[in-house]
């Protein structure tokens, strides 16, 4: 490469591919029929204004018999009450029938995912076929492509809107309630998601992505997924800074003695593409940045600031964090 | 011949901007580089409006400054070598070794050297 290659940057762009993301260009079998609706009913709403404005023109400036037709009850009674009843309940059976299937429960052979939303992140927990959890990880959901995946959305706190354009519509996620909301994509990439339902100071910061892998790359992804947080011995100083600072009362490593389920199980942190939910690439810096101050970061997010560490221990743990892939 | 001298003893003292310009680097490049890895997380850096993290200090008037870290001498090598390795120059610092490439660095130091404006 000559110095006067570009150099393109590295981290932020890879970590924030597919965002934001648009609208309006469904990649998969649930979220085309949103499409074909939405435009259906913007052709609706085009026509019926059209012809709503035409009626005003003629209204206004047409000559008196034109007028006169305008003015009898009979018009009022066919294009002010009989047209919009039928057209639009013609327009709501079509779009409940679109979409029904993107609300049914998880049916055999579906992927099953729990999605919990929390203030301001994405608990993800995936399922055995019975509905049983495997294991947890959060801001990311893998899955398979070309397998239709049922997610199970949940909130731990206050309201929540599940939304990743390009496969599903938005779904709110309500305390106490379970809402199924079904996805697939076509092709492997990155289709990244966001809050849609205000839900507090920092809701514009929670992002998620969900990354589609080709079927076998999807079960490598799984087998590592699964299993417990492997310790390398260069990073037992950072781990021990992670057991003395009482990191595992809010977070879980598996694998380790911290257990904690407030805050975002840890065991694979470092394989993830951002940090904060979708805020800050992902890497050593940024995670010594995030564990010494997140809340200049994401003010008000649940994690205090921790001005308790010196700059040893902050990058040593950051190390061992980054560690586990 | 002596007043001569002595200017030029001057010149070579004085914070000019030439003293620290970084040949065939380029500043907004450095900024693409700042903003892709996320240095904002720990840094206030003017031409980054968010995040302004508050851990590593702001880095406004960087050009103008003396030390880098209040530790080593704020001279272009010194800079990109405390770029790429910070704990290398400074084995108690929080900031971390950073990944970057040889080329990355000189292009953020290089934009680090615009930030003259206190």
């Amino acid at each position: 490469m000559t110095a006067s290659a570009p150099r393109p940057p590295q981290g932020w762009h890879e970590s924030f591919k597919g965002w934001p993301p648009p609208v309006l260009d469904p990649a998969g079998p649930y979220a085309a029929p949103l499409n074909t609706l939405t435009w259906g009913l913007l052709a609706m709403a085009a026509l019926v204004m059209a012809v709503v404005l035409a009626a005003l023109a003629v209204a206004l400036f047409a000559p008196s018999a034109w007028r006169r037709r305008l003015g009898g009850e009979k018009l009022v009674w066919v294009a002010g009450l009989g047209f919009p009843v039928v057209v639009l309940t013609l327009l709501l059976v079509w779009g409940l029938s679109l979409t029904s299937r993107l609300t049914e429960s998880p049916q055999p052979g579906d992927l099953r995912v729990r999605v919990t939303g929390e203030m301001w992140w994405w608990r993800v927990a995936y399922l055995d076929a019975s509905g049983r959890e495997q294991f947890q990880d959060a801001n990311e959901i893998h899955v398979p492509v070309g397998r239709t995946v049922a997610l199970e959305l949940e909130s731990s706190d206050v309201i929540h809107s599940f939304w990743v354009p390009r496969l599903a519509g938005k779904l709110d996620m309500i305390p106490g309630r379970r809402n199924v909301l079904r996805i697939q994509a076509d092709a492997p990439g990155v289709y990244s998601g966001q809050c849609a339902e205000y839900c507090g100071g920092a809701h514009a910061l929670m992002a998620f992505v969900v990354v589609a892998h080709a079927p076998q790359d999807y079960a490598l992804w799984r087998a590592r997924a699964e299993r417990p947080a492997a310790i390398s011995p260069q990073h037992a100083a950072g781990a021990a800074v992670f057991e003395r600072s009482g990191c595992g009362a809010c977070h879980a490593i598996r694998g380790t003695s911290a257990n904690g389920v407030a805050g975002p199980d840890l065991t694979h942190v470092g394989s993830r593409r951002t940090l904060g939910a979708g805020v800050l690439p992902n890497n050593a810096g940024t995670m010594g940045g995030w564990i010494a101050d997140s809340q200049a970061i994401k003010p008000g997010n649940r994690m205090p600031a921790f001005p308790v560490l010196n700059g040893q221990d902050l990058r040593a743990v950051s190390d061992y964090l980054e560690s586990l892939k | 011949m002596a007043a001569m001298i002595g200017l030029a003893g001057l010149a070579a003292c004085a914070k000019s901007p030439e003293g620290r310009s970084i040949p065939g680097a380029d500043p907004a490049l450095g900024l693409a580089v700042i903003e892709s890895q996320g240095c904002g997380a720990c840094h206030q850096i003017p031409g980054v409006d968010w995040p302004r993290g508050q851990v590593g200090g702001s880095l406004a008037g960087f050009a103008e400054r003396p030390l880098i870290a209040g530790r080593h001498p704020n001279q272009p090598d010194v800079l990109m070598r405390w770029l790429r390795d910070p704990p290398a120059l400074s084995p108690d610092t929080a900031m971390p070794a950073t990944g970057l490439t040889e080329a990355q660095a000189r292009d953020v130091a290089a934009y680090l050297y615009t930030l003259d404006d206190r």
